[in-house]
């Protein structure tokens, strides 16, 4: 088996604040295989970001990586500090944010945004780095990339940053890149343009992708797998073809059904009661019990079978059976 | 007799720079037309769907409708009076308590200074009407408790602060209600809950809905009648039925396939190209003409009017 470009076993992440702990994520385990595009699903809070961050070394203090392990292509990173942990930012993992004009500067034409990131991590000439920004450019769909080198990012539209962001996140040919959102502040029309190219740019590199986002639509049109959180648990891991059309735990399959779709007509949609648990105030045992309207008196004392790649589809006591149903 | 009568209606922003630095640059007055000549109809105890990206102006005839935004041209008749035109202001009077508004973010649309008692109750007592118990009702109507009334905005989470805001816009006993985003800020399973109250009160009080959208599912689920906007023009009118399953526009067609599907999955679709024109520059004749593969010569010097095809009106030239 080869190995997975992404590798992230038991990872915890803690904030500790006055009035305790808190636990954004805890003890979430997948594994990113090169090309392979994985969708990170969740409402907000589920802690789909906060796994993101936790890769890139991202996080912002007092939150900390308190336990497991991160593996990239085979070397582990989630101990690097400083200088170490920013030179594989840029270089072997891309980052490609929600808002495509805060994460450009607004100050430096695109060319040079382009080119300090390729000198910075790459051993090329000043013009080489130039030669390559404008083919970085071209690649991404930019019309008239030569000319269009030279302008500020104000001057491209919201869907035409988008690109810039993702030839920036590109242009060190990293192995992983982690897309968090990157299509929620786009227009439907851009964003099928932004998707397509993703998948593109990331099926002829092999470059593996971290794709979170909210949109089940999005999911199901890009992601190979899909990995569906819950209160900073992994819910449910599996192809996104299973999860999404016959989902096991109850929580993804209130999601779903709670999604307006076009064969259900008008009918009124399913609800799943109440709300995401707050962060200080987890319930015991499995975190989706007072909503689940399968639960049963074990989950409310332990929290479930842990999920990984190859052990087990949905962290539940009880789940839907497919077969039962079908 | 339609609740809503728009005609003609055209919004015209003036987006100029400062007085000095046109004459120094030389540059003539830029106006943005974010509203061209759109006309519909909203039957009473229906919900009309305003679709389009951002830049459609979608929100613009929201406002307009409210009349938080005087049209540049034509008018907004609402029960056949005029709130833009009209004089005598017994008639405005009774007319504005018949329409609420419900924003995007429940977030920025409340006052985070006032208890949520004060918040609900603000329609009716700003008109001298009796509150007493109002919010409390008012609460326990939108699926939140009574108890609720003497809480802060902040105390609430983003679903529930949505139903204060819907809870608000009851208040006043409305007759239209005009949603502007009301759940893209939501999570879906939250979004499932308020749209499920939205239909609930809408069969409850015989509310009249203008729901402004960018999400087609959300819309399709929601609406009874379905305007799709493009750059300040009502391109497609239809039912849900019609507009979903044969699209007439190259337009809404090419929304349609670029809108992500559950089931599409390994879906490879061909991305539309090209992005919205800029609105205060339009593309001669019809607005989607540079984007559309459809396009003659006809289509790049006369603008499309909106005509009758079938159960829906259509502005395409290419349209049979």
């Amino acid at each position: 088996m080869t190995t997975p470009t992404l590798s992230i076993r038991d990872l915890t992440v803690d904030i500790p604040t006055r009035h305790g702990v808190l636990r954004p994520v805890n003890g979430v385990s997948y594994d990113i295989a090169p090309g392979e595009i994985l969708g990170v699903v969740g409402e907000s809070g589920a802690g789909k970001s906060m796994a993101g961050n936790a890769v890139i070394g991202l996080l912002n203090p007092p939150a900390h990586i308190a336990s497991g392990e991160i593996h990239l292509n085979g070397t582990r990173i989630d101990h690097l500090k400083g200088d170490a942990m920013r030179r594989l930012r840029g270089k072997d993992i891309g980052m490609v944010f929600q808002d495509p004009l805060t994460s450009l500067n607004p100050l430096l034409k695109i060319g040079d945004q382009l080119t300090e990131t390729m000198l910075a991590h790459l051993d090329i000439s000043a013009q080489d780095a130039r030669q390559r920004a404008i083919a970085a450019l071209e690649e991404v769909g930019i019309p008239g990339a030569s000319q269009r080198v030279d302008s500020y990012p104000h001057e491209f539209s919201g869907g035409m940053r988008q690109r810039v962001v993702i030839a920036l996140a590109l242009c060190a040919e990293p192995s992983l890149i982690i897309a968090d959102e990157p299509t929620t502040a786009l227009d439907v029309s851009v964003q099928a343009q932004i998707i397509a190219l993703l998948k593109k740019l990331c099926r002829e590199r092999g470059t593996a992708v971290m794709l979170i986002t909210h949109d089940m639509g999005v999911i199901a049109e890009a992601a190979d797998r899909v990995a569906v959180m819950y209160a900073g648990q992994l819910a449910e891991l599996g192809p996104v073809r299973e999860v999404l059309a016959a989902p096991v735990h109850p929580y993804t399959d209130g999601l779903m059904g709670s999604t307006p779709l076009a064969s259900r007509g008008k009918d009124r949609l399913h609800q799943i009661p109440g709300a995401m648990p707050r962060l200080d105030a987890l319930p015991t045992g499995c975190a989706f019990h007072p909503r689940c309207p399968r639960a049963q008196d074990d989950c409310k004392q332990d929290s479930g079978p842990r999920i990984a790649d190859g052990a087990g589809r949905a962290a539940c006591f009880h789940p839907i059976t497919r077969e039962a149903v079908a | 007799m339609p609740l809503v009568n728009i005609r003609n209606l055209t919004r015209i922003f003036d987006v100029s720079k400062p007085w000095l630095n046109r004459v120094i640059e030389r540059r003539p007055k830029a106006m943005l037309t974010a509203v061209s000549n759109v006309s519909f109809e909203i039957e009473e105890k229906t919900v009309y769907a305003l679709v389009g990206e951002s830049g459609s102006g979608k929100s613009t005839i929201g406002k307009m409708l409210v009349g938080l935004l005087p049209p540049s041209e034509g008018a907004v008749e609402i029960r056949d009076i005029d709130l833009a035109r009209e004089t005598d202001a017994a008639k405005i009077d009774s007319i504005r308590s018949d329409i609420q508004m419900i924003f995007q973010d429940p977030y920025a649309s409340l006052n985070p200074r006032w208890r949520v008692r004060d918040i609900i109750a603000e329609p009716v007592a700003a008109r001298g009407g009796d509150t007493k118990r109002l919010a409390e009702k008012l609460l326990e109507q939108v699926g939140l408790a009574a108890r609720d009334a003497g809480k802060f905005p902040h105390e609430f989470s983003g679903g529930q602060r949505q139903r204060i805001c819907i809870a608000r816009a009851l208040a006043s006993e409305p007759k239209l209600i005009v949603c502007d985003e009301p759940t893209s800020a939501l999570d879906v399973s939250v979004q499932a809950q308020v749209l499920n109250l939205m239909s609930d009160l809408k069969d409850e009080f015989g509310l009249t809905y203008l729901f402004i959208s960018h999400d087609l599912t959300v819309v399709q689920h929601m609406a009874d009648r379905i305007g799709v906007l493009y750059l300040g023009r009502l391109v497609e009118e239809a039912d849900p039925d019609t507009l979903f399953d044969a699209p007439k526009h190259p337009y809404t067609q090419m929304l349609l396939a670029a809108a992500p599907k559950l089931d599409g999955f390994g879906r490879e679709v061909t991305p539309p190209t090209g992005e919205i024109p800029d609105p205060i520059n339009p593309p001669p004749g019809c607005a989607y003409n540079p984007r559309c593969p459809l396009a003659q010569d006809i289509c790049r010097t006369t603008r499309p009017e909106l005509r009758r095809v079938g159960d829906a009106r259509v502005a395409c030239h290419m349209v049979d």
